[in-house]
Formats: structure tokens, C-alpha cells, sequence
């Protein structure tokens, strides 16, 4: 797909059928990352869906597995598996779960779910890469309500000590995590200034411009030497108006209404 | 340091311990060893990542930091992505005893044992702790490594024949078993030469390996002398007698006398030697041949023949 808009359009489609087929949750934090998932699917992640395996490939970790929703579809377009699978996702017997799922899913990289564990494996993958002089670059995305997990802060510090300049991490920061909004529930600003005391690169952007996510992610690392991290402005539930900022879609599926309103407003039948 | 000169995958993390033992490797293998900080959770999950691009990671700190601090890294990032990670503590036991009950590692084999794909490991001696990191290198998966401190006795005469998941049988006997696991085989086979003196041909078998466990050698062991003791320094919830009470009870055929000598569920709160403290809880030659006679007589009795 030429056009990341399109992709980031599809794959909000495609998750809220999916989850609305299953009955399953997380649709607004699935939305809030579309576009950076799209810009990272086409482009920028050297990739290649026919040898995932690939030693020199770069590695996209999500640690925020419970959009993997939306990491599916992208994987299923890019065609690391067959589109099909996505029909019986979270489903008894089917091999894509509700939390991002390694297991038999080609292209996901590790499996998460309990939040804090992406960004020290990325600083594992990326040392690794260090060491062994090889030219693979680290991507981490984060949620901002797992920013509260103190494992986080040490793989923090750890970075730029090594100078890990082949990891980025980018911060889905849609302000609202899983009991309130982030200033409610535990504040986390002035948030680029932590990453920067700690030692990291950072650049703020608009999570939902594509042209933003993309400049940014073409002109890595941001500094030699120091690892990246890209703090993205997003807004929870981000394509469908009434699910936009509203902490209630972190949980629900939609219901009939809901779901023929939400599929009007992305321009699709249902 | 041998292993790590034949392959160079071999990579060491620690947890900001291991003062007058890391450094050797850190000075020969500078790309290939990493001090973490005192962070454990993230020297977890780098050691996996580490594994999951190519590398067999060890990790090292004392008693429960590697192992209960970053638990869920473990499970998780180590096991569930069968990443080649083998999680090294030392001072099992009470092999810290006078540093307190923070200090103690005395439910470390129960939890490692319940992770999926894990296998466990507690050498006897400084020659099973040799052969068992030779072993855990050369397997393929998540490992745990329970040793002791440096400087304990060598307890084997002879050269030994390791392999994963298989007893080595120190002495022979047809009257009773004793199986030790970890650091208690000094004191099983101590206990055993006072049992020949007392009567009793007593089996000496070391359980190096928790997980995969040598059924065999149990059952063969309930079968060939119909008396089976279990010692570990160790909770009794979980650990070796556990896993032996579990084969007997699903497998074992015929009366079998079974006894666990381990250490109640509590938390050691005097300060103490990790010999005094063995001691309080009956982990020591005279105590447990006692117990050992004693339960035995029960079965002479019971099967009609004299002690």
C-alpha cells in the first residue's frame, strides 16, 4: 500500500471488525497508534514478510500488546500471514490472542501483555546488534499508562549508558490509561524532560500527522549515539468520533448502532 | 570463562554483584559481559533480547534477586519465547544465613520448577556445579542454576558422569535412599556413613536436577530399598520432596517409607551460620540419621524383620 493514510485507514477498519467480531476490547488504543503502525509497516521497518526470520531485519516490538489488534492487520496486509487469520481473532482455538502473541503469528517479534517488558527486551535486541556490528535498528512502542512501570525507567537509564542509537522508542501518548487520564491516575509530565534528563533523544510530534510521523522516522537517530524516543501526541480512540478521548472504549465493543455509526463515519459498509 | 573462550556466543549479565568473581570474564570478554546496574527486571529482559538475537545469556546476582525480583521477566520474556537464558544464583539456602531472611533462598526451586520450559538445576558439589554449567550451556532453553557459595568441600572422589536430569548415585545401599539436592549432599552422605554404622546399607543419590526429574532413579530407588528420604535446604512446599512425594504417590508401587527433610514455610529470623541454621531445622548428621533410623525401625517392624 503506496499511501500510509490508506493503510493507517485500513487498519482501523479492520480492528474494529475484528474486535467487534470477537467482542474483545482496546479499539481506542488500537486507534490512537494506527497511523504510526501504518508509517512504520510502509517504509520504514526494514521488513521482508517472506523471510520474518531474517537476520538483518529490523525489530518492532509492541509492548503495549493489548492493541495487537491492530499490529495484526498490519502484519496480514504487509502479508506476513494470510488476511484470513484476522477473521477469528481472540477466538477459541485461534492463534492470534488477545495480547500480542509470538507464538505461530510470523512477524510479531515478542509476545506481550503485562506492560513494562518491551523497551529491556529492545535494549537486549539493540546491544546485540551493537556487538555483533550489525546494521538492524530496535523500534519499542510504548503506551503512556506503562511509562508508570518503574522496569521502563531502568531500561532507561540503560540506553543511553550504552549509547543504544539504533533503538527508538515512540510513546503512544493519548492521555488516558486504564482507571483515568494519565494526569488523574499518575501524572507523567514534564515527560519529554525525563527522557531527556535521562539521556535519551526526543522529538515531539503529532501522532496522527502522517507527514510528521514520517519525517521523523526517516532521519534516525535523532543524535548519534543516543537512543530516540519519539513522544507521539495521539488521541485514545482517534477516527471515530464518539469513541475519541473517551476512556469507556478501552473496554467496550460496540454494539450494533454503535458499530454501523463507527463504520459510516470510516466510510465503509459494514 | 572455558565455556565463553569455545563459544563465542556466550554472553554475562549481572546485577551489580559478583565482586572478585566477574572479573576475570570482564577483563577477557569486555563485548561479551554486561553489568545491568542494580536493575534487575531490565537485566532480565536484555538477557532475553540478547537471546533472542543468537546468544546464550547468563545471568547472575545472589539468593532471590535473579529470580523473584524479575519473576515475570522470566516467565515471560524467558521462557515463553524459549529464549536461551540460564539464570545463575549464587547462595542458595542459607548459604547467606547471617545476612538475614532477605537474603535467604528458600522457595527459589518450587517457583523455577512450576515455570514452563525451565529446567532446574542445584549441583552437590564445586565438581557437579562445573559439569551442570557445561550442561545448561550446551542445552537448549531456559535454565535455572541454584550453587551455593564458593569454597564448599568437594564431596564426589571420582570423576563424574553429569547429564541433565539424571541422579548421580554417590553410594550404593539396599536398605534406604537418601536423596539430596544443592548443597545438602555433603550432609546426606555423612548421614549415610553414620547409618552403615548403625545398621543400615543407606542409597546416596544427588538430585542435581529438580526439572527434568529422574523418575527412574526414584522409582528404582522405592523399589530396590522401600525407603526414601529427602533432603534439601529448602521449603517443603515445592521443591525436591515435593517432586519425589508426587512420583511416589502417582507411580510408585508398594509400601514405600517417605520422609522430606526441608525446612518448614517460614522465614529464618535469627541471625546465623549457614551450618547453625541448617541446624534449628534438623538438617544435620546426627538429627536426621535419628529421624532416619527412627522411621525405618517403623517399616523393619511393620514388614517383620529385626534392625
Amino acid at each position: 500500500m503506496a499511501d500510509s493514510a490508506e493503510f493507517a485507514h485500513h487498519i482501523r477498519t479492520r480492528t474494529l471488525q475484528m474486535i467487534n467480531r470477537a467482542r474483545s476490547s482496546h479499539i481506542g488504543s488500537s486507534f490512537s497508534m494506527a497511523d504510526l503502525l501504518a508509517v512504520l509497516y510502509n517504509g520504514v521497518l526494514r521488513v521482508d514478510p517472506n523471510r520474518p526470520d531474517w537476520p538483518e531485519r529490523d525489530r518492532f516490538i509492541l509492548s503495549k500488546g493489548h492493541a495487537c489488534a491492530a499490529l495484526y492487520v498490519a502484519l496480514a496486509e504487509r502479508g506476513f500471514f494470510p488476511e484470513s487469520w484476522l477473521d477469528d481473532f481472540y477466538q477459541n482455538g485461534a492463534r492470534l490472542a488477545g495480547h500480542a502473541t509470538h507464538v505461530g503469528a510470523p512477524g510479531v517479534e515478542v509476545s506481550t501483555g503485562s506492560l513494562g517488558h518491551g523497551l529491556p527486551i529492545g535494549c537486549g535486541m539493540a546491544l546485540a546488534a551493537k556487538r555483533d556490528g550489525a546494521s538492524y535498528r530496535v523500534f519499542v512502542m510504548l503506551s503512556d499508562g506503562e511509562c508508570d512501570e518503574g522496569s521502563n525507567w531502568e531500561a532507561a537509564l540503560f540506553a543511553p549508558h550504552h549509547r543504544l542509537d539504533n533503538l527508538v522508542v515512540i510513546i503512544d501518548y493519548n492521555k488516558i490509561q486504564s482507571l483515568g487520564t494519565v494526569k488523574e491516575v499518575l501524572d507523567l509530565e514534564p515527560f519529554a524532560d525525563k527522557w531527556r534528563a535521562f539521556g535519551w533523544a526526543v522529538q515531539e510530534i503529532d501522532g496522527h500527522n502522517i507527514g510528521e510521523i514520517q519525517q521523523v522516522l526517516t532521519v534516525l537517530p535523532l543524535k548519534l549515539d543516543r537512543p530516540t524516543c519519539v513522544i507521539a501526541h495521539t488521541i485514545k480512540g482517534k477516527g471515530v468520533s464518539f469513541m475519541e478521548h473517551k476512556l469507556l472504549w478501552h473496554y467496550r465493543s460496540p454494539n450494533s448502532e454503535e458499530m454501523a455509526g463507527a463504520m459510516s463515519e470510516l466510510g465503509v459498509g459494514e | 570463562m572455558k565455556l565463553a573462550e569455545r563459544d563465542s556466543r556466550v554472553f554475562l549479565v549481572v546485577g551489580d554483584l559478583g565482586f572478585g568473581v566477574t572479573e576475570p570474564f570482564a577483563q577477557r570478554f569486555p563485548e561479551r559481559y554486561l553489568n545491568a546496574g542494580v536493575a534487575e527486571q531490565n537485566m532480565t529482559g536484555i538477557a532475553a533480547g540478547l537471546a533472542l538475537s543468537g546468544k546464550i545469556v547468563f545471568t547472575y546476582s545472589i539468593a532471590n534477586f535473579p529470580i523473584l525480583r524479575c519473576l515475570e521477566q522470566i516467565r515471560n520474556d524467558v521462557c515463553y519465547h524459549h529464549a536461551n537464558v540460564k539464570v545463575v544464583a549464587v547462595g542458595g539456602g542459607f548459604a547467606y544465613g547471617s545476612l538475614g531472611a532477605t537474603h535467604h533462598a528458600t522457595e527459589d526451586l518450587a517457583i523455577m520448577r512450576a515455570l514452563p520450559e525451565m529446567s532446574v538445576v542445584a549441583p552437590g558439589d564445586p565438581e557437579e556445579a562445573a559439569a551442570a554449567t557445561e550442561a545448561i550451556a550446551a542445552h537448549d532453553g531456559p535454565c535455572y542454576l541454584r550453587l551455593g557459595r564458593a569454597g564448599e568441600q568437594k564431596v564426589h572422589g571420582r570423576a563424574i558422569h553429569f547429564q541433565l536430569g539424571k541422579a548421580i548415585e554417590v553410594k550404593q545401599g539396599s536398605d534406604v535412599t537418601l536423596i539430596s539436592t544443592g548443597g545438602m549432599l555433603q550432609t546426606a552422605v555423612e548421614t549415610a556413613g553414620v547409618l552403615v554404622q548403625r545398621g543400615l546399607q543407606a542409597r546416596v543419590l544427588s538430585m542435581h536436577t529438580l526439572k527434568p526429574l529422574d523418575v527412574g532413579a526414584v522409582l528404582a530407588a522405592a523399589r530396590e530399598t522401600g525407603a526414601i528420604f529427602t533432603i534439601e535446604e529448602h521449603s517443603l512446599i515445592g521443591g525436591l520432596g515435593s517432586a519425589v512425594a508426587e512420583t511416589l504417590a502417582e507411580w510408585g508401587e508398594g509400601e514405600v517409607v517417605f520422609k522430606r527433610f526441608a525446612l518448614p514455610s517460614g522465614f529464618a529470623c535469627k541471625s546465623g551460620s549457614q551450618e547453625y541454621l541448617r541446624a534449628q531445622f534438623g538438617l544435620e548428621v546426627g538429627a536426621l540419621s535419628d529421624a532416619i533410623c527412627a522411621a525405618s525401625r517403623v517399616r523393619r517392624l511393620a514388614v517383620g524383620a529385626s534392625l
